[in-house]
Formats: structure tokens, sequence, C-alpha cells
């Protein structure tokens, strides 16, 4: 039977709902930002900018990751305790220099992403599991590497990299920045890209279509392992001590609401990079505004949520399912 | 139940008159009466679009009419939703079976209206009635087994008995048989029969013109949201049927059949096969199927559901895992089994099931029909757009696609260009052999008979194509050759003048039977005969009603 | 086109194929696999280990969890409709909050308030889900952030934290070992009887299993999953209760991470996370597994502390995952 759909003038709401869905956030982003400044006209001064930065850019790189994930119709929770387990052997290894412990940290955050991927893409277990199960082994598994207290890391390279600028922008927010574009390339221009969205989208149709299913997915989560562990190591060379206790909770809530805030509908078959860019950086004004004019971090919380709410529920494609 | 009137020719039970509906300014429905009388079937025909649906969905409920009025036993109703028509007295049995296929039987059949004692679900009762009821319509299982792992058959009839149970009125049945065995068709028209003496009417809305004459007494046929005749079908004659539904002349339909396909057969090349399938098994569905394909012909699966053809044509290009077997393209043998291995070799698979095996709905046409072919169409990973479009505007004009523009969303097709999408994705990868499974299921008759010369042309161009389906004149028509499946065995293989449907229909009915599915059989697999034996064995160790439901299930 | 041409036997039976011995070995492996493994797993440690089947161990072992398997129960439902529910570990916080805070107005208000909100809460969350068609992951994760704020606010910001009062009748719901464990108990019971004896829990496996069938059906689906979510809400909120009763005060800080700890109980319990398949007895056997496998590595693992715990429970649940997966598998397959 056909289903009787006929688009005509009539349809407002529609194309209102996906004007939203496509360019809200950046009307929001674009509001938020007036509004900031209108409070208080320090909010565009340089120095405020750069700290908004560095706390933006691991979020960002995680959520890079989360987006291309979600575009699977996966879903990644393990990359909090990804950052955690790149933050614990950062101490283990610095003392060879910067690029041995980069090197072993982005190892850690591929293989761990690759048991995330091999468990959704071979065993076919639900992702949401899949990552539950390495969000609780391996924060476990940080803080044993780690022992009970943070330790300090001084390797002047890593801290550097976490707090030196360049060109009056943070070296983290300049490598998160690369990593979108790059992200934005892959997800738009390559073959792996757009084999993504379509397994994303249709993943029985994609595998009789002769796409590489498996490679795909596990790819995607090595990805955004990956990124996670790059993310880790910055914020340690920003705070100067690997604390995997602490370092990286609720960076899984906090990458899914970027992305999901920046329109990459949570059931796949489509990825929108720079929507995931403005949704992080939303997020984080949002936080540093409501932060800025003494709000309590209760509300900013409850703030937070009812925006995650609203985002998800702009998002959704009413009718179609 | 209703037993007041049972003469045919009494008031009408329902009566629909004057109904408009559209939808954003296009019309669905104009005009349209149609009524039902008591303890009649009542069947109701017409094309994809031409308002069939549009029509049940106002008499159940889920759409509510622009003008014009349904009335039940004389008195105008209003259903708001599809919950207050059951109510009413009009229950509906979908195409899908609509049931919970983990939950047990007798659960399945009272859900929501449980027989209680003390405010708790009396169980025992719940599934003594269960069997009691099941067993009036002929099905005789343990109410306490899952649903799923009874055959698709007894899940329809167990649909079917929920439905009757809510004091149905009317009963409504969209394609109800799509998915049922010849014997389960019978049995459920013995039901239907007793429905009819119960005084209960029925629409009944299939494709199956054979089924319409042998079970309904009236029939409408819609056409462009028209109710353009409305009769007994005694008298309307098959061709005029056609004609009426498809609104051409009956002399062109005579003519030329109900199919595009050209009358000639294709000139066969003689020599190595392009496809040489060898002893293909897949256990409890496919047992030592071969078959060859030869470049430049159109192979025929013939076969009922479960028969093993979709399985056949999975088999061979590794979308189903087989135990033994080997496929060979062009005397090479294929080694890793996978769809991505076939489709380098140059085999490729149109999947039955358009929307879960087809299309990426939410991609555009040209992304749904490069898919295949990125890898061809990129350097060092990278999509080369110059190329994208070439291929994707060439196949657009090619298969004649309908869409506003390479960057409209497939799903926003109709199944007709959606199917034409999917043969692009296969062709421009330039394919050795195409295997097409149900080609022209679904999709309206202007791209039925497009897609039916596209397959003409391929096999004229050299192709080997191997063409699965359901409609007996398409298969008969439009091959060269007809393998014919039974119960996962090759039964036999009609060529040249034997591609007839008599040929067809003798194969299958002389055909010894295969499997403990016949109920005259013992359960237990008869002596003698060996599994290896084409000829027809029992399987040893097979659950064979099992084998349809798997087939939905996928 | 075919089949009427075809004379077959009008008195067709349809007949059911017998299941396989696979398939009824791993149909009963997926629904006892978890009290098989449980009874395993406490008679070897029974043997091996002289401190393991004392009653001072065991009695810790129930009375100090007992009331956070309340959170499961509430999962239990939640995930057979096909949901999940990620904001109880938020909820059972803040029940214990309010439950405190109540206490010091009387032992009604302690009870009441926590379930109050807890069903408030639960409704919305499930208005969400049922009417707005919003992914439960996604309203679930929002409740588990928006209740932690709620948790501050009502705190100031963790500043204050209520004690329940010394004499209040408050502290006997959670004190000593039985009462936790028979309060739990009950409701388990009565959460079976749910399952299986109403047209609720036939309702709500129906829509797990398959959720358009049941909306065809008539079966009042979104009233349904309104109810699961209130019902798992109302549930968190009264276990959190319990928990501050027994402790005394309520703790702002509890119940980070409880929520993945229920997810892990129902699955290895053999619910189907699909929904449409399990049991709430089969939570039971979940949650005592966990609590004893649990017990026995803080015995013998301690140098490790808190962290080799959370290891072997995300391994742990991998395993049962995978092993479910395969058994379902193995299911479909014959």
């Amino acid at each position: 039977m056909t289903s009787l759909t006929w688009t005509g003038p009539a349809l407002d709401r529609a194309r209102v709902r996906r004007l939203l869905q496509d360019y809200g956030v950046y009307a929001a982003l674009a509001v938020l930002f007036v509004v900031a400044v209108g409070l208080d006209t320090s909010f565009v001064q340089m120095s405020n900018i750069r700290v908004q930065l560095f706390q933006v850019a691991p979020t960002l790189l995680v959520a890079l990751g989360m987006a291309l994930v979600i575009g699977t119709e996966g879903i990644d929770l393990s990359v909090g305790a990804v950052i955690a387990l790149a933050a614990s052997v950062v101490p283990l290894y610095v003392g060879y220099g910067m690029l041995p412990a980069l090197a072993v940290s982005l190892l850690l955050g591929a293989v761990s992403g690759a048991v995330g991927g091999a468990m959704v893409a071979l065993a076919r277990i639900q992702p949401i599991v899949a990552t539950l199960s390495l969000m609780i082994g391996v924060r476990g598994l940080a803080e044993i590497v780690n022992g009970n207290s943070a330790k300090p890391v001084t390797q002047s390279g890593l801290l550097d990299l976490g707090s030196q600028s360049v060109a009056g922008i943070p070296e983290m927010a300049w490598i998160a920045g690369i990593c979108a574009l790059l992200t934005g390339l892959l997800v738009r221009r390559t073959t792996f890209g757009r084999q993504l969205v379509a397994i994303g989208d249709n993943r029985q149709a994609s595998r009789l279509s002769g796409l590489p299913v498996r490679r795909v997915l596990i790819t995607v989560y090595v990805i955004s392992g990956v990124l996670s562990a790059l993310a880790g190591v910055l914020i340690v060379g920003h705070g100067a001590e690997a604390d995997p206790a602490n370092q990286g909770l609720n960076m899984e809530l906090n990458a899914i609401t970027a992305v999901v805030v920046g329109g990459t509908p949570l059931s796949g078959g489509r990825v929108r990079v720079l929507g995931t860019v403005a949704g992080a950086l939303f997020m984080q004004l949002i936080t540093a505004v409501l932060t800025q004019h003494n709000v309590h971090t209760s509300y900013t919380q409850i703030v937070e949520a009812a925006i995650i709410c609203f985002a998800v529920y702009a998002s959704q494609e009413r009718g179609t399912r | 139940m209703v037993q007041q009137d049972l003469d045919p020719r009494g008031d009408s039970v329902l009566e629909v008159s004057g109904v408009h509906k559209s939808f954003a300014g296009v019309h669905a429905l104009r005009d349209v009466d149609f009524a039902l009388r008591p303890a009649e079937v009542h069947a109701l025909i017409g094309e994809n679009g031409a308002g069939k649906s549009t029509l049940i969905k106002v008499i159940t409920g889920v759409y509510r009419p622009d003008s014009g009025t349904v009335r039940l036993d004389g008195r105008e109703r209003d259903f708001r939703n599809p919950l207050e028509a059951q109510a009413a007295g009009i229950s509906t049995i979908y195409q899908e079976v609509n049931l919970v296929p983990l939950m047990s039987v007798a659960r399945n059949l009272f859900l929501g209206r449980e027989p209680r004692r003390f405010g708790l679900v009396d169980v025992g009762r719940m599934n003594r009635e269960a069997a009691e009821v099941l067993g009036r319509y002929g099905v005789d299982v343990d109410v306490t087994r899952p649903l799923r792992t009874l055959g698709l058959g007894a899940q329809q009839m167990v649909a079917l008995a929920r439905a009757v149970q809510i004091d149905a009125r009317v009963v409504i049945m969209d394609e109800p048989t799509s998915s049922l065995e010849p014997r389960e068709v019978e049995t459920l028209f013995s039901v239907i029969r007793r429905l009819k003496e119960q005084g209960i009417a029925v629409v009944y809305v299939s494709h199956r013109l054979d089924e319409l004459y042998a079970i309904c007494d009236r029939v409408t046929v819609m056409r462009d949201g028209e109710v353009v005749h409305t009769g007994e079908i005694a008298q309307l004659e098959r061709l005029r049927l056609i004609s009426l539904m498809l609104g051409r002349e009956m002399a062109t339909v005579r003519d030329k059949g109900t199919t595009a396909f050209d009358t000639d057969r294709h000139e066969r090349q003689t020599g190595r096969p392009v496809l040489s399938a060898e002893g293909l098994t897949v256990r409890h569905r496919l047992h030592d199927v071969s078959l060859d394909i030869h470049p430049g012909e159109v192979v025929g699966l013939g076969g009922l559901l479960g028969a093993g053809r979709s399985e056949t044509a999975k088999a061979i290009v590794g979308a189903l895992g087989t135990d033994a077997g080997s496929v060979e393209i062009e005397g090479k043998p294929l080694h890793r089994r996978s769809p991505a291995a076939a489709i380098r070799a140059g085999v490729v698979m149109l999947a039955e099931d358009r929307k879960a095996e087809g299309i990426i709905p939410n991609l555009s046409v040209r992304e749904n029909i490069s898919l295949a072919a990125l890898p061809r169409l990129s350097r060092a990973g990278v999509v080369s757009q110059a190329k994208q479009d070439e291929v994707v505007r060439l196949f657009m004009e090619r298969l004649r696609i309908k869409a506003s523009g390479p960057d409209q969303k497939v799903s926003d097709l109709s199944g007709g260009n959606q199917q034409k999408v999917l043969l692009a994705r296969w062709l421009c990868l330039n394919p050795k052999v195409l295997l097409l499974d149900e080609p022209t299921r679904g999709i309206d008759v202007g791209a039925k008979a497009e897609v039916q010369s596209i397959i003409d042309e391929l096999a004229a161009d050299g192709l080997g194509v191997l063409l699965i389906s359901s409609d007996l004149e398409e298969l008969i028509e439009g091959s060269d050759r007809v393998v014919i499946l039974k119960d996962g065995h090759v039964v036999g293989n009609l060529d040249g003048e034997d591609v007839s449907e008599d040929g067809l229909l003798d194969a299958l009915a002389t055909a010894p039977p295969l499997s403990p599915d016949d109920p005259d059989l013992p359960e237990q697999p008869g002596p003698a005969t060996g599994p290896e034996n084409p000829g027809g064995t029992p399987r040893a160790g097979s659950d064979p009603a099992a084998a349809p439901v798997k087939e939905k299930q996928r | 086109m075919t089949s009427a041409v075809l004379p077959p036997p009008a008195t067709a039976k349809a007949r059911a194929p017998r299941a396989t011995l696979g398939e009824r070995i791993a149909s009963q492996v997926q629904r006892r696999g978890a009290l098989a493994v449980l009874v395993l797993v406490v008679a070897i440690a029974s043997a091996t280990s002289s401190t393991f089947p004392t009653w001072s161990n065991i009695s810790s072992i129930l009375g100090n969890n007992a009331f956070v398997w309340l959170l499961a129960l509430g999962m239990t439902f939640v995930i057979m409709t096909g949901g999940i529910d990620l904001s109880v570990g938020s909820m059972y916080a803040l029940g214990g909050v309010l439950g405190a805070y109540g206490s010091t107005h009387g032992t009604w208000l302690a009870v009441l308030l926590p379930l109050a909100v807890g069903a408030a809460w639960g409704t919305v969350q499930g208005l969400l889900v049922a009417k707005a068609g919003m992914a439960p992951f996604i309203v679930t994760l929002v409740g588990l952030l928006g209740l932690r704020g709620l948790l501050q606010a009502v705190t100031d910001e963790g500043a204050t934290t209520y004690l329940v009062p010394q004499h209040s009748a408050f502290r006997h719901l959670g004190s000593g070992v039985w009462t936790p464990v028979l309060i739990t108990a009950a409701f388990f019971v009565l959460g079976i009887v749910l399952l299986t004896r109403t047209r609720f829990g036939h309702t709500l496996t129906a829509m797990g299993g398959n959720e358009n069938a049941a909306v065809l059906l008539g079966l009042p689906v979104a009233r349904t999953k309104v109810t699961v979510y209130l019902l798992s809400g109302t549930l968190a909120a009264a276990a959190g209760a319990l928990g501050g009763a027994r402790l005394g005060s309520g703790v702002t800080t509890i119940g980070i991470g409880y929520e993945l700890t229920a997810i892990a109980s129902v699955v290895i319990g053999g619910t189907l996370l699909t929904g449409g398949s399990g049991s709430v007895g089969g939570t039971a056997a979940g949650v005592l597994l966990l609590a004893v496998i649990h017990n026995l590595i803080d015995h013998y693992f301690s140098q490790y502390g808190s962290a080799f715990t959370d290891t072997v429970n995300g391994g742990f649940l991998a395993a049962v995952v995978l092993l479910q997966t395969l058994l379902s598998r193995k299911q479909q397959l014959e």
C-alpha cells in the first residue's frame, strides 16, 4: 500500500521544523552570543574567549567521534572512560617525551574503540550496552593503572599543548578545529564517510550493496576512541595532572549533548559536523554565561537538561516512524 | 453472532456514501460510494494509488472523511480512531501478521481482554479457551508456545480468530494471502465461508485475481480515487476487470498480454555459463540446488512461497551462509562468500524487500545510485563528484527515473521509481549477472511495464538474468527457461515450449511430496529415500512450517 | 495466481514444528542462566571460603544492598517495553534526601514526599517518551542530569545535609537485615504478579515484542508506557528513601552509576534489552549474583579497591550480553 503523502504549501509547520533542525543551532548560538555580550561586554575580551576555547576543545574532539558513531545509529558511552585511560598512561610514558606518551595514549584509545567496535560489528551487541560495559570496565582499569591519587605531569611539551596559544588561539582549539575540518571532509567527501551514513540509515541494504559494514563500524568506534584519547591527553596537559578518577566524568553526556543540539538525529543516517561544532560551542557558552552571572550549578544543570530535551524533540522527524 | 439477515441482497451492513478525502489539496477519494451487504464477500480491487487503502482507512477510523458519511447498520458513525471502529464491530486483518511473536499463542489471542479472576489473569482458562477457539479454525497447536514458532499460515489464523472474536460485523482483509501457502489459503477460504454463514460481511483486498473469483461474491473496482465499477464478480469477465483497473482498452490488454515482455525468446548463447551454482545447501532451507545462467538469457525461478527462491538468490551472492555448494563466475570459483565479493565478481542481487533491503531512505537519489559503485568513483578514498554526477545522470536518463533531481530524497519517490533507482545502483557496476527477486512487486502498472522491458533489454545486451516472481504471467512471459523449486529442492526444469503456465503447474503438482509438511504424511521421515535425492524426500530433522516464518523475519 | 489451481486438502491443519534441542537449551540458558551461575558461585564460594558462608557476611550482602535492588525491579519493567531508564541513580539520591528532609516533619511526609516526586518525575518522563515520541535513552539521560541539578538545588548546592531524627519511626524501615530484605522481597513478588498475571503486564510485554501490533490490537500503549516510567521513578525514589532511612541521612553523592548496575542486573537476569521477553525472577537472580560477586571481589581483591570491582563489572556485563546475543541468535537460526 502506498502511503498517501503530498507536500504542499499547507505544510508550513513542517518547513519551520526543518529550518529549525537545519539552522536552529546557529541561530541559537548567535542569539546567545549577542545576549551574553549585551549582559556583559567583557564577554568578548580575548582572555574570556580563550578560556572558553580551552574548555570547549576536548568536548568538541569527543563530540566529533560521537557524531560519527551516532551517524551509524550507534552510541559510544565509553568516551569518558577512554579519557581517563589515556590520562592514566600519560605519567607512565611521559618520561620518554611527549610523543611516546601521546602515541601510547592514542593507541590505547584505538584499542578500546576496536573492542567496542568489535562487540557492535562482529557480535552485534547493541551499541549502548557494548559501550556501557566498556565505560564501567575501562574507567576501573584506568584507576588501577594510575592508583588512587592524581599524579602531577610536568613535561613541558605536554603542558604547552594544553596552555599555549598560536595566533591568539589556544593550540588545543587549533587541534580541535583541524580535527573538525578533517571529520567534515571525511563525512562529505570520502567513500568511508558516505558508506558510514548509508550504513546508519539502512544497515541491511548497505550490506547487500556490498558495503564493508563491519569494517566501517569498527573504524568508526576506533576513531571515536582515538579522538577521546587525544582529548584525554589535552586535558592532562591543560590541568598539569593525570586524575583518572575525575577526568572525563560525564564527558559522554556532554558529547552526546553537543551532537544532538547540533542537529544530528539519534536515529542515524546523518552526520552534521559543523552543527556539532556549533552545538559544543553553544553548550559551553551557555554554561559560561550562567556561571559568570552567578547562577547556581544546580540550575545550570537543569537548564542544560532542558536544552537537550528541546533539541532532541526538535530534531525528531515527525510522522516518519 | 448476527443471524438476522442471510439474504445477500438485503440491506447494507456498511454503507459509505459520497466520501471525499483529500490530502494537501490532492484528491485521494472522490465521491466514493461503497455498500457492503451482510454475509457477502466483497472484493475491493485497484492499482496502487487507486484509493483502496484510503477507503479502508476511512472505514476503520484511521482517517476521517472531508465530506460524506459512513453508516454501520444504517446508523451514521464517525470513528475517531481504529479502536472505536473495532468496538463497533469492524475488524481488520493486515497484510503482515500484526501480533507479538515472542508471546504465547493464547496470550496473543486474548491480549487486552484476558479472562480474569479476582482481578488477575486466569491463565488456565485463557489457555483452555484459546485451544478451543483455534481448534474451530483448524489450528491445532500448543497454545502456550511462542507465536513465532508457528508457521505463517497458522499465525495468520490466530490473527483472524482474534479479529472475529471481537463480535465483528465486518471483517476487512488486506491482502491476507500474500504470505500464505496454497493449502493455507484454502483453510482461510473455508473460514471465510464460515464467516459468511454467520452473516458477517467480508471486504477482501487482493491482487490475486484467481482468489477473487474463487471466494468473492461482488467486486468494487477503484481507479484514481473513484469507484469505476461495482457488481457481481461472476458477471465480470477477467479481461474486463483488468481493463477497468488499468483504464486501458480491453483489446490492448488482450493483444499485448499483461506484461511488457517481448514475446520472442532471447537468443541464447551456448557454451560456458556466466554463472554456475553447484549443490547449494543451507540447512533447513536449500538442498543441493544447482543452476546455470548463460549470458543473454533470463532464467526464471519458479515455486511457491517458502520453496527457497529468495534463499537461492541470497545464497548465490553470499548474503545467506551456505553449508555446502559452490558458485563459479565464468568458470572462476567464488571463494569468499559475501555480497561484497559477489559484487566484485560481477553478480548483483536486487533484493525482494525494497524498503528493508534496498533503499537508503534518507539519502538522495544520487547517493542511492552510486552507493555500491563508490569505490570505483573514488581516488584514494575521496569521491569524485564529477564522475558521480555523470554516472547518476546517465542512469536517471536511461531508466527514466522520475525525480525532481538527483538530490531528491529517495524515500519521496514512488515505489516504481525507487525500484529503478535500485536497478541503476546495480547496473552502474556493469554486472555480468543480475539476480532479480520480485522486481515488480508493489509498483504501479506503468513502472512495472518499464521494469519488464528493461529486463528484456539487459538480457539482449548479454547479461545473465535470474528472475524470481510470484506473478506467474511475468515469470512465464519473461523467462527463457524456468527452474522449479519446491521445499528447497530443484524439482523441475522447463525449457522452450514447456515454459508455460500449464507446464509450471504440472511440474509443481506432479512433484512428489517432499516434506512432512503434508498433513497426510506421518511426522517421521519416510523410509528408503535419501536426503540427496532431488526427486523428493522428507527432509530429515527439518522443521518445514517454520521456514516461511523465517523468510519473513529476515 | 497459483493458489487456487492446486487442489489442496480442505481440512489442512496448521501444525507447529517441534522446538529443536538446541533451541530449547538456548532458551533455558537464557531464562535460568543467572540462577544456575548464582547457585554455582555460591556453592564454590561456600566450599572454598570460610568467611563467605557466615551469617555476618550474608546479612551484610543482603541488608546493605536490598533497597538498591528495587531499581533493578523498576528497570525490568522499563526494559521489557524496549525502553531504558537512566535516571534511577539520580532519583535514588533525590529520594534519600527528600526522605531525610521529610522525616524532620514526620514519618508520613518522609514516605510520601519521595514517592510523590518520584511518581511525578516518572510521569513526565513517560509522557515525553509515549506522547512526544522521544527516545527513552535521551529522555532519561536528561532525567539523570536534571535530577542531579534538582538535588543540588534542594540541598543548597550540597551544603545542607538533612538528618533523619534519631527517634523517627522512619529509621525503623531501613534498620537491621530482615526489614529491608522483606520489603524488597515483597516488592519483587508484587512485580512478578504484575508482570505475569495482569493485563498491564501482558500489555507491556506485548509492546516490547511488537509495538506496532500492540497499537493495532487496540492495547493502551501510551498509558502503559507512562505507567512503566512512573513505576520505575516511584520505585527508585522509594528505594532512595528507604536507603536514606537506613543511613540516617540524605546523601547527595550517592547513587552515581546505580542505573548501570541496575541495567546490568536486569540483562544478566535474562531480560532482552530489546524488550518483549524477560522475568522479574530473573532480575532477582541477577541482582543476587552481582551482589555475591562484588562481595567476593571485595574480600579477595580488596587491595585494588573499588576500581577492580568496576572492571570486573564491566567485563561481566560484556560477557553476559555477548552470551545472550549468541544464544538468541541460535534460537532464531535453529
